[in-house]
C-alpha cells in the first residue's frame, strides 16, 4: 500500500511538472488560434528559440539563472512582434492551407538556422547550486527544480488569468474572442491587440522552453518533434481559452510520466488513443467554444 | 607556347601513369556523425583519421588507403543500409567500416555476405552481429562481455538491484547477462524497465528505480548525451545520497562525457574493457598522441579504440596480402588478428565466432588531480570472449 501511494505520488510530481511546462508554452498557441484564428504550426520555433536563449545566456555569458528566464521571455516575445508584423500580418485572411504551409516553412528555417548556429547537439543547462539537489516535504524528497517549475508556472499561470479575467486588456482579448466583428465596431483597435498578445503568447513560449530545458531538451529539431504535443494541449483543451488548456496540459503531462512510469513498453501510445478518444467525445475539446 | 603545351600533356600523361600504379585500396566508413548522437561517430572517426597518420609506413609500398566516410544520422538501418549499398557498389569499397549503432549493422550485413566485403564493426556492441554474416569481424567489444562479470561481481555486494536499459539490441544483452550473473550468484533483481531510445526525460524511469528501493541500479543507455542524462537524473533524484549505487558497463560513465556529467558520478562503478584513465604504456602514448592532434581538452572514448584497433586489423591484412585484397583470404587473416598494442590491453579475434577477445577491468569513477576518471581498480577477468555465444553455442 505504501509503496502504491508513493509511486502515485511520484507519477503525479513529475507529471505535474511536465504539463506545467506543456501549459506555459501552449497557452499562447491557444489564444492565438482562438482569437485570430491562425494555424501557427511554427509555435514551437518560439519555445525552442527561448531554450536556446536561456542556455547561451548562461553558459556564454555567464548571466544569472532568473535573468536568463526574463531574457528569454523579453527577446523572444520582442522578436515574435517583428515576425507577426513582417509575415504573419499578410496571412491573417488567408486560408488554412497556406497558413499551414507558411508556417511549417518557418519551421524548417528555424530548424536550419538553429543547426547553423548550434550545431546538432542538445544544449547543456547549467542550474544554479540552488536549485539542484532535493526538497524535502512531508518526509519525501522531491527534486528542488521540479518543484521550482511547478511554483514558478503556477505563479505565472496566476498572473496571466489575472490578467485575462480582471484587467481592461483581458477583457479586450475575450470580446475579440467571442466576436471580433463586433469588437472591432465598439472600438477596440483589433490590429494592436494581436500584435501585443501574439507577443505575450510567443514570450511565454519562449519562457516554457526555457523552464522545461531539462526535461525538453533543446536541439534543432525541437519544434518538429514537440509539435505534436502543442496541438494535442490545445486540442484536447479547446482553442481560445486559458483553463482548457491547462486541464489538458495537466492530463498529458501526468499521463504520460504514468505511462512511462506504469507502461514503459507502450512508449507514447496510450497518449494518442486518449486524445483521438476525447476529441471523439468532445469534438472542440474539453473547454472549447463551438465555433 | 606549343612546345609548353605538349609537355604539360606529357607532366598530366606520366601522372595517370603514376596513380595507376599506386594501388588504392577503399574502405567505406558507415558513423554517426550527425544528430543528437554526433559525438559517438566523431569520437571514431577522429580515431581512423589519426591511426592513418601515424601508419603510412606500415603499408607495403606503392600501397594506398582511402576512407570513404558516410553519415547514417544515428539509430537508422534502412539509412545505413542504403548508405553501405552506395559504398559497395558506386564507390567499389574493399571494406566496410564503422557501424556505430547495432541496427545499422544488423541492416549492413546481408550486403557484406552478398557481395563479398569484410566489414569490422568498430562499435555496435550486440553479440548477435557477429553471427549475421561470414564477413563480419569485431573489434569493439559485446554488452555480454561486460554486463556478465559486472553482474557476478555485484552479486557479491549487493543483495537486490533494479535494471533500467535502453530498449534496442545492446541494452536486451545487457539485461540478460547481468540479470544471469546476478541472479546466478545469488543476487535479486527487484524490477526492470526498457527505456525507449529516443527518450529525453530520464526522470519517471529513474523515480520507478527509486521507489523499489534496490541497493543497487543497473543501467544501460548509449554513451554520449544520453548517459549524462541518466546520469543527471540519478544525483537530481538524490539516489546517490539514498545509498543506492549506480553501476553498469562502461557506456554510462563513457570518458569523454565525464567533465559533463560532474560530481554526482563519483562512485559509479562498471565493468569494462577500456578507460582513458588506463595507465598501460600503449594507452598513455594513444592518449599523448590523441592530445596533440584534437587539443588538450579532447578525449578519447572507448569507440575511439574500437576504430583505432579495427583500422590495425585493416592495415594487418592489407600488409599481409601486399595490398592484392582478396576478400577470404583476408578474413582468414582477420581471425587470427592479435596485437599486444592496443590501448585496452592485449585483445585478439576469436577464429570460430570473429568476435573480440579482451579483459574486463572493473572501474571507479574518481577524482584525479581535479578531473573525473574511470580508475580502474582490478582485472575481472583477462581473456574474455562472447559469454553470449559460449552459452548458445553461437559461431
Amino acid at each position: 500500500m505504501q509503496a502504491v501511494l508513493a509511486s502515485v505520488v511520484s507519477v503525479a510530481f513529475h507529471g505535474a511538472a511536465l504539463g506545467m511546462i506543456l501549459y506555459v508554452i501552449s497557452v499562447g498557441l491557444s489564444v492565438t488560434m482562438g482569437l485570430m484564428g491562425f494555424a501557427n504550426l511554427a509555435h514551437g520555433v518560439f519555445a525552442m528559440a527561448g531554450g536556446y536563449v536561456l542556455t547561451t545566456a548562461i553558459s556564454r555569458f555567464g548571466v544569472p539563472f532568473p535573468l536568463a528566464l526574463a531574457l528569454a521571455f523579453v527577446l523572444v516575445g520582442a522578436a515574435s512582434v517583428v515576425l507577426e508584423r513582417l509575415l504573419y500580418s499578410r496571412l491573417y485572411t488567408a486560408s488554412d492551407l497556406e497558413q499551414v504551409l507558411f508556417t511549417i516553412g518557418l519551421i524548417f528555417i528555424a530548424v536550419a538556422v538553429a543547426r547553423f548556429i548550434y550545431g546538432t547537439l542538445q544544449q547543456p543547462v547549467v542550474l544554479p547550486a540552488y536549485l539542484k539537489g532535493q526538497f524535502s516535504l512531508l518526509g519525501r524528497d522531491f527534486p528542488t527544480y521540479r518543484v521550482f517549475i511547478i511554483a514558478f508556472s503556477a505563479v505565472m499561470v496566476g498572473l496571466l488569468w489575472f490578467g485575462v479575467e480582471r484587467t481592461r486588456w483581458g477583457a479586450m482579448v475575450r470580446a475579440a474572442v467571442d466576436n471580433r466583428a463586433m469588437a472591432q465596431s465598439v472600438g477596440i483597435d483589433t490590429k494592436k491587440l494581436f500584435t501585443l498578445t501574439f507577443a505575450l503568447g510567443s514570450g511565454l513560449a519562449g519562457l516554457g522552453g526555457g523552464l522545461g530545458a531539462e526535461i525538453i531538451a533543446i536541439q534543432p529539431t525541437y519544434p518538429f518533434e514537440n509539435l505534436v504535443y502543442f496541438l494535442v494541449v490545445v486540442a484536447v483543451g479547446g482553442l481560445g481559452s486559458l483553463r482548457g488548456p491547462f486541464v489538458a496540459a495537466l492530463l498529458i503531462g501526468i499521463a504520460d510520466t504514468a505511462c512511462k512510469y506504469w507502461l514503459p513498453q507502450f512508449g507514447a501510445f496510450p497518449i494518442y488513443v486518449a486524445t483521438i478518444a476525447i476529441l471523439l467525445w468532445r469534438p472542440a475539446g474539453l473547454f472549447g467554444r463551438h465555433a | 607556347m606549343r612546345h609548353t603545351k605538349k609537355s604539360a600533356v606529357m607532366i598530366a600523361l606520366l601522372l595517370c601513369a603514376a596513380q595507376a600504379s599506386a594501388q588504392t585500396i577503399k574502405i567505406g566508413s558507415v558513423l554517426t556523425l550527425s544528430g543528437p548522437n554526433a559525438t559517438l561517430g566523431e569520437n571514431m572517426d577522429r580515431a581512423i583519421k589519426l591511426y592513418m597518420k601515424l601508419h603510412q609506413d606500415k603499408l607495403p609500398p606503392g600501397v594506398k588507403v582511402e576512407v570513404i566516410t558516410r553519415d547514417d544520422g544515428g539509430p537508422n538501418p534502412d539509412k545505413a543500409k542504403q548508405l553501405s549499398q552506395e559504398l559497395i557498389v558506386r564507390d567499389k569499397v574493399q571494406f566496410l567500416a564503422g557501424m556505430t549503432w547495432t541496427p545499422n549493422a544488423m541492416s549492413s550485413a546481408p550486403l557484406s555476405t552478398e557481395a563479398k566485403v569484410p566489414m569490422v564493426i568498430m562499435n555496435a556492441g550486440t553479440s548477435v552481429i557477429t553471427t549475421m554474416s561470414p564477413y563480419i569481424v569485431r573489434t569493439s567489444f559485446t554488452l555480454w562481455q561486460s554486463s556478465l562479470p559486472m553482474g557476478t561481481w555485484a552479486a557479491k555486494k549487493f543483495k537486490t538491484a533494479y535494471v533500467a536499459v535502453s530498449d534496442f539490441g545492446p541494452g536486451h544483452d545487457a539485461q540478460a547477462a547481468f540479470t544471469k550473473g546476478f541472479t546466478d550468484g545469488g543476487g535479486k533483481v527487484v524490477g526492470e524497465v526498457r527505456i525507449p531510445l529516443a527518450n529525453p526525460d530520464f526522470i519517471p524511469f529513474m523515480q520507478r528505480a527509486k521507489d523499489a528501493q534496490p541497493d543497487a541500479i543497473f543501467g544501460f543507455v548509449p554513451a554520449g548525451k544520453q548517459a549524462t542524462a541518466i546520469m543527471k537524473a540519478y544525483g537530481e533524484l538524490g539516489l546517490d545520497k539514498a545509498g543506492v549505487k549506480f553501476i553498469g558497463p562502461g557506456d554510462i560513465t563513457t570518458d569523454e562525457e565525464l567533465p559533463n556529467m560532474g560530481d554526482v558520478a563519483l562512485g559509479v562503478l562498471t565493468v569494462f574493457h577500456y578507460s582513458a584513465a588506463a595507465d598501460r604504456p600503449a594507452n598513455k602514448a594513444f592518449i599523448a598522441a590523441w592530445k596533440k592532434e584534437y587539443g588538450e581538452n579532447s578525449t578519447p572514448s572507448f569507440m575511439s579504440v574500437g576504430a583505432w584497433d579495427g583500422m590495425d586489423a585493416i592495415y594487418y591484412a592489407i600488409r599481409e596480402q601486399k595490398g592484392k585484397i582478396d576478400p577470404d583470404k583476408t578474413m582468414e587473416l582477420l581471425r587470427q588478428y592479435k596485437s599486444s598494442t592496443s590501448p585496452r590491453g592485449p585483445i585478439a579475434i576469436d577464429p570460430e565466432t570473429r568476435d573480440i577477445v579482451q579483459n574486463e577491468y572493473l572501474r571507479e569513477v574518481r577524482k584525479v588531480g581535479g578531473k573525473l576518471e574511470n580508475v580502474e581498480l582490478e582485472t575481472v577477468q583477462t581473456a574474455v570472449k562472447d559469454p553470449w555465444k559460449i552459452i548458445n553455442n553461437k559461431k
